[in-house]
């Protein structure tokens, strides 16, 4: 009997348990960048080492203030914001940053250069102990010297890529951004240039007008829109870009519940991360990997990789 | 230690042309909560953030909150009925720091509700400035039995002096010696009681509102500048040292 409630547990906690790019994932959630800080402001309420790790707030060559005046606007289902990378610096991240937080979760860092020269460098300083991978992020719609300008445009994207891979041993995943006619060249594009895994969508480029000063509600003007109304589109780019490329991708786009998930691995999202549904409710995490534990019991499934990619056409 | 709690409502009623006065059961949050602290609100599953709203109340194991209407959010959060719970976020922030002796607390409108958590916890007086009577009776009624005395200005003469309450100011510190000011309100109003209390030289704390998303100091929404850098208002504030928010030097408002 003690026999028999042992494995039944073990097999309760194995179900979630995956690899993506060499990496052990307890679960195969991970929190979205910009939205989790760096880990510790949500110790009080998730589990850092059941996630499967934490892509934490951007870090560009240097220190930035970010934008001014307004950073966020609820909108329906979802939100603008334009922080504008408010971040230490890659220095400060390093030494300060980084050996406070490393043993408590997987990390996975995400960074924005001005350069192609800029992500080569990042990646080189990132190249350390307690760094589980590198995320590039070429699709911040917020800043105009950085990000975006790499994401929609095929050589770009590639250029960064290659400079990432060249110099690190780390994992590389490139962040996509959705504001672009076909993401799948963009996808292919990074695959050729030797990206280990794909990660998408970032937010969709959006904005308000306050009717009644007339002026945009932003500071920035615009911003980027994140949250349950860009599920749809997060979900088709998903689908579309794992029928692209063969290596993994980590879905992400306003995942709320474990059945919003589920979606994102029957697209062919070998992970997923969840965003802005951190802000609202900073466990919802856990509630997703509870949930979807059950859901994949309820399909008779012994593990979630046998639920990416499954979509029948 | 900033929890989760499933609050159940007391009351929810209109105090004034659309100020609403939330009253929770809240016991552990009670017990928890420093007066310029705040909570994050969650309206329904409807709505993608939180609302953050100051904590005004902390007696009796309960937890009392004012807000105006401003939007769908409020809206919404003002149609919610006794019995119903609630769940909300807290306690966040800072908080003022502890005084043994007394403080004079400067508020202008809806700025008045931490200052009230204050008021149950500090020996205090309130200068208390609204726009219209209507905006500061029931602030009078709500600081009564808290404070020794209340000083009141509103913009249109309607009740008590005419004027803002930085006019009457100067007035009410020359007749006590405070220890210190704490203020809450529109950014302008404590700019300039800030200038007056670094001219008397008086520690004065000033409490900052800011949109935020997730009040728990990641989503950096809340950022201000301060003399020592960017500070988040939902995690460093959001109570702040007047001499690190305002620079007195220059008369821009955006410094």
């Amino acid at each position: 009997m003690a026999d028999f409630s042992f494995k039944s547990l073990t097999c309760a906690e194995n179900i979630l348990q995956t690899e993506i790019c060499g990496i052990k994932l307890p679960t195969p959630i991970f929190a979205a960048s910009g939205t989790f800080g760096f880990g510790e402001e949500f110790e009080n309420f998730v589990d850092l080492k059941r996630l499967g790790g934490v892509m934490v707030k951007c870090i560009t060559p240097k220190p930035r203030k970010g934008n001014d005046g307004v950073r966020i606007t609820e909108t329906p289902s979802g939100m603008l914001n334009c922080i504008g990378l408010e971040n230490p610096g890659i220095e400060k991240f390093l030494t300060e940053i980084l050996p406070r937080i490393k043993n408590k979760m997987n990390i996975i860092v995400n960074v924005s250069g001005s350069s192609v020269e800029d992500y080569g460098e990042l990646a080189k300083l990132l190249d350390v102990d307690g760094v589980a991978a590198i995320e590039l992020n070429i699709s911040c719609p917020n800043v105009k010297d950085g990000g975006i300008i790499f994401g929609t445009d095929e050589r770009q994207a590639a250029a960064v890529t290659s400079a990432a891979k060249k110099s690190t041993r780390k994992p590389v995943i490139v962040k996509l951004s959705p504001n672009v006619t076909d993401i799948t060249k963009i996808a292919r594009a990074c695959e050729a240039a030797g990206a280990d895994c794909l990660s998408l969508i970032n937010t969709l480029m959006g904005m308000e007008i306050n009717i009644h000063t007339w002026r945009p509600t932003l500071g920035n003007i615009t911003g980027g829109l994140s949250g349950g109304a860009i599920k749809p589109v997060a979900l088709r780019m998903v689908w579309q870009t794992a029928n692209a490329v063969k290596i993994p991708i980590i879905g992400m786009g306003g995942i709320r519940s474990a059945s919003d998930a589920a979606e994102f691995f029957l697209a062919g999202a070998s992970a997923v991360a969840v965003g802005t549904a951190n802000f609202a409710e900073p466990s919802i995490t856990m509630k997703i990997a509870d949930d979807l534990e059950i859901y994949l019991q309820n399909c008779g499934l012994k593990n979630i990789r046998e639920l990416v990619g499954k979509i029948k056409i | 230690m900033a929890k989760n709690f499933e609050a159940e409502i007391l009351s929810n009623e209109e105090v004034a042309e659309k100020i609403f006065r939330l009253t929770l059961a809240a016991p552990e949050l009670a017990e928890i909560s420093r007066a310029g602290q705040f909570v994050q609100v969650k309206i329904s599953d409807e709505f993608t953030l939180r609302r953050p709203l100051g904590i005004a109340s902390t007696a009796g194991g309960r937890v009392k909150i004012f807000y105006r209407l401003v939007g769908r959010g409020t809206e919404n959060l003002s149609k919610k009925k006794s019995g119903e719970r609630l769940n909300i976020l807290g306690a966040l922030g800072n908080g003022f720091s502890p005084c043994n002796r007394k403080i004079l607390l400067v508020g202008g409108g809806m700025g008045l509700a931490p200052l009230l958590c204050a008021a149950e916890n500090y020996s205090a007086d309130v200068l208390i400035g609204g726009r219209t009577s209507d905006e500061v009776i029931f602030w009078q009624e709500e600081f009564r039995p808290h404070v020794e005395k209340i000083f009141i200005t509103t913009d249109d003469g309607s009740y008590a002096k005419k004027g803002f309450a930085i006019d009457l100011l100067p007035e009410v510190l020359s007749a006590e010696n405070y220890s210190a000011i704490f203020t809450c309100g529109p950014e302008i109003m404590m700019r300039g009681i800030a200038k007056l209390a670094k001219e008397k030289n008086l520690p004065c704390e000033v409490s900052f509102e800011k949109r935020m998303a997730c009040g728990l100091g990641a989503c950096l929404s809340c950022s201000i500048d301060t003399a020592r850098g960017r500070k988040k208002v939902c995690k460093d504030g959001p109570i702040f040292d007047a001499k690190e928010v305002f620079d007195y030097e220059s008369d821009n408002p955006e410094n």
